[in-house]
């Protein structure tokens, strides 16, 4: 049954099933209330927690602990070294996990990759607090932020790492056989057709490890490397509340805007068409 | 007569398992071959050394003359056209972009690869400023099939690979696709190889077919009709199947035969006009109407125009069952059975009524076929005639 061409059902748009695609990621966020009040909601949930505890600490009665280290610029300094240090931390760990999880899923690495999935299990399964005073020893890395950022950075390596490579694989063998039979190379194949089409698996996995980081990264205190840990240890060996939640609360605070970011960055760079 | 492609001795086999069993074929400029068989016979790892996707184990592949066997795979795949089964478009790139791949990695400049992307769509009917920067998945299997082909053709290969192309999409979009991909190839006139296990497939869009054995290597290697009316061996027989003779009428197309005129009116023509062509035209009890731009739009009978009302755009039975001048008479005839009226409508590219397709046309073309049969069989140049041939020349 050869029909013309002309029939106006094939040559012309087909505004029946092609549902128009949303062309921005704003537009996408427009068209759904519910998921643009989690974009709103969030920083004002956590703005509003910072402004409560911070209006009930500057009506309390400090006493000299407390105002040492309840200050503008004891609070501020932890703050900046703990988003200092999971930054780095996190920058190791998508650099040294994205392109190792790009070689593991090529095929001359195969054999390789239960290693270091091994290994990145590993670094996972061991409790994070044990990994930093073991790498603390001072026949290893000695105390320090350094030693903070190595600790952690194994710690969070798994999340990137896996999804990097679940992000390649899950990439249709058609496709790449299509851009290799069109004459790509294997190079062109990766960065323009696997790479884009794994970009959202991939951003997850350090969507993960960011909040994992931000988390753990309290735990630096007790190698003396500083962050947020600092105010809520400080807390605890001085028996302050006060002290306590507001390291807690700002510790909250930061993974939450942090996982908020992240979640606009997956939006933003999301390739479109899918 | 020039050879686009040349396989000598081609054979792939892997470990353990041998694919394709000492290939040899030449295929001619221009002319779509296409690879049929069962599944696992050695089709597609044919088709894939070609373009080297698969390395042959032995033997060498010549394109244009040249010896291809062992010249850097990538800058022979860009000479290369390719459309894989499913289409494979990039999903998250406009169709631009999926149609500019290989002049992009030929490294042509933008402005070159802009106009080469419009000038491709409008080659496959799709609108440029509509399609352009949309993505795949906006569009139907159908157009995206288009798409597939216009990629394939970017760089403007000499010679296509197609493997399955049209396999992922509906029976009736199908159909459509083939005749528009042989319209196409009227025009641009690729050497074609294409692979399928559809026997009617194989023998609407093949110049030659070469059918593959479950020994990996090629039953037959001829013209269809040569291949209906003498199968090679019992292999090939069987796999063709039953029903040669209605198979045959896949050989002839639309525009080989002389079309009926059936008696027609413009829709607006009035009435009375309308009843009194019906009465001049004897032995017709129905009218077709086109529409201000010729194309056909309703059949209208005596009892339809009995009615009051000028207004005929919804009277009678819906104008159906249309075929191009490239589609064959076996879709002429899957048309008729369908049809309201018992014919089938051919138009042009266009869209504007040309003639009709009947039953008698169709038997026409049937003795026509069985005579010249009859002649290749008395002058007895076949050295093996099947059964079934012999038995509709004597009746």
């Amino acid at each position: 049954m050869s029909v013309t061409s002309t029939d106006p059902q094939l040559a012309g748009p087909r505004t029946d099933e092609a549902e128009e695609a949303p062309t921005s990621a704003l537009g996408r966020l427009l068209r759904d209330p519910g998921r643009a009040w989690s974009y709103v909601g969030i920083p004002l949930i956590v703005l509003g927690s910072w402004f409560a505890v911070y209006r009930w600490v500057s009506g309390l009665e400090l006493d000299s602990i407390e105002q040492r280290w309840l200050n503008a610029e004891r609070v501020t300094r932890s703050v900046v070294e703990h988003i200092q240090l999971s930054l780095i931390a996190t920058l190791f760990v998508v650099g040294i996990a994205v392109p190792l999880g790009i070689m593991l899923t090529r095929p001359f690495a195969r054999r390789l990759t239960p290693i270091f999935i091994g290994i990145a299990n590993i670094g996972q399964a061991i409790p994070s607090v044990g990994l930093l005073f073991f790498l603390a020893l001072p026949a290893l890395l000695g105390i320090g932020p350094r030693t903070a950022v190595v600790g952690i950075v194994a710690y969070c390596l798994l999340p990137v790492l896996r999804n990097t490579m679940v992000g390649l694989d899950q990439v249709d063998d058609k496709l790449i056989e299509a851009g290799r039979g069109m004459g790509l190379t294997t190079g062109s194949v990766l960065l323009r057709i696997e790479l884009p089409l794994a970009v959202p698996v991939i951003l997850a996995g350090i969507r993960t490890a960011l909040i994992l980081t931000v988390g753990t990264m309290v735990l630096a205190t007790f190698i003396n490397a500083g962050g947020l840990g600092d105010i809520i240890n400080g807390g605890i060996v001085n028996n302050r509340t006060p002290i306590l939640l507001t390291g807690a609360v700002l510790t909250a605070g930061l993974a939450l805007l942090i996982d908020w970011l992240a979640g606009i960055a997956q939006e933003v760079l999301r390739p479109r068409g899918l | 007569m020039e050879f686009m492609i040349q396989l000598e001795k081609l054979t792939k086999r892997f470990p353990g398992q041998m694919a394709v069993d000492e290939v040899s074929m030449d295929i001619p400029e221009g002319e779509i071959v296409v690879f049929v068989g069962p599944s696992g016979c050695g089709k597609t790892t044919t088709l894939k050394m070609i373009n080297r996707l698969i390395e042959p184990t032995s033997g060498s592949i010549f394109i244009d003359g040249e010896d291809v066997t062992h010249m850097n795979p990538d800058k022979l795949r860009r000479r290369i056209g390719y459309v894989i089964q499913q289409i494979g478009l990039f999903p998250h790139q406009t169709i631009a972009t999926n149609i500019a791949t290989v002049p992009r990695a030929l490294k042509w400049d933008k402005d070159r690869i802009a106009a080469r992307v419009d000038e491709l769509l409008e080659l496959v009917g799709m609108d440029p400023d509509v399609y352009r920067d949309r993505y795949p998945k906006e569009l139907s299997g159908g157009q995206n099939q288009r798409i597939g082909v216009a990629r394939a053709l970017a760089a403007d290969p000499a010679v296509m690979l197609m493997d399955e192309p049209f396999g992922a999409v509906d029976p009736i979009t199908r159909e459509r696709l083939q005749s528009e991909f042989l319209r196409l190839q009227d025009e641009v006139h690729k050497t074609i190889c294409f692979v399928t296990h559809d026997v009617d497939e194989a023998i609407k869009m093949g110049d030659r077919i070469a059918i593959f054995g479950d020994d990996h290597k090629i039953q037959q290697f001829d013209r269809p009709e040569t291949i209906l009316s003498n199968p090679e061996n019992e292999f090939v027989e069987d796999f063709l199947g039953s029903g040669a003779a209605l198979k045959r009428l896949h050989l002839r197309r639309v525009r080989d035969v002389d079309l009926t005129s059936w008696p027609a009116a413009s829709l607006d023509e009035g009435r009375d006009s309308l009843r009194r062509k019906l009465e001049e035209a004897e032995g017709y009890s129905f009218l077709l109407l086109v529409d201000d731009r010729g194309r056909p739009s309703r059949w209208v009978s005596s009892r339809d125009l009995d009615r009051s009302g000028e207004d005929m755009s919804d009277r009678g039975l819906p104008a159906a069952a249309l075929v191009e001048p490239q589609g064959t008479l076996h879709d002429a005839l899957d048309e008729m059975i369908t049809s309201n009226v018992g014919c089938a409508i051919v138009v042009d590219k266009q869209g504007v009524y040309q003639g009709v397709v009947d039953i008698d046309t169709v038997m026409t073309a049937v003795n026509t076929l069985r005579e010249e049969l009859r002649g290749r069989l008395a002058v007895g140049s076949w050295h093996a005639v099947p059964s079934e041939a012999v038995e509709e020349a004597r009746s």
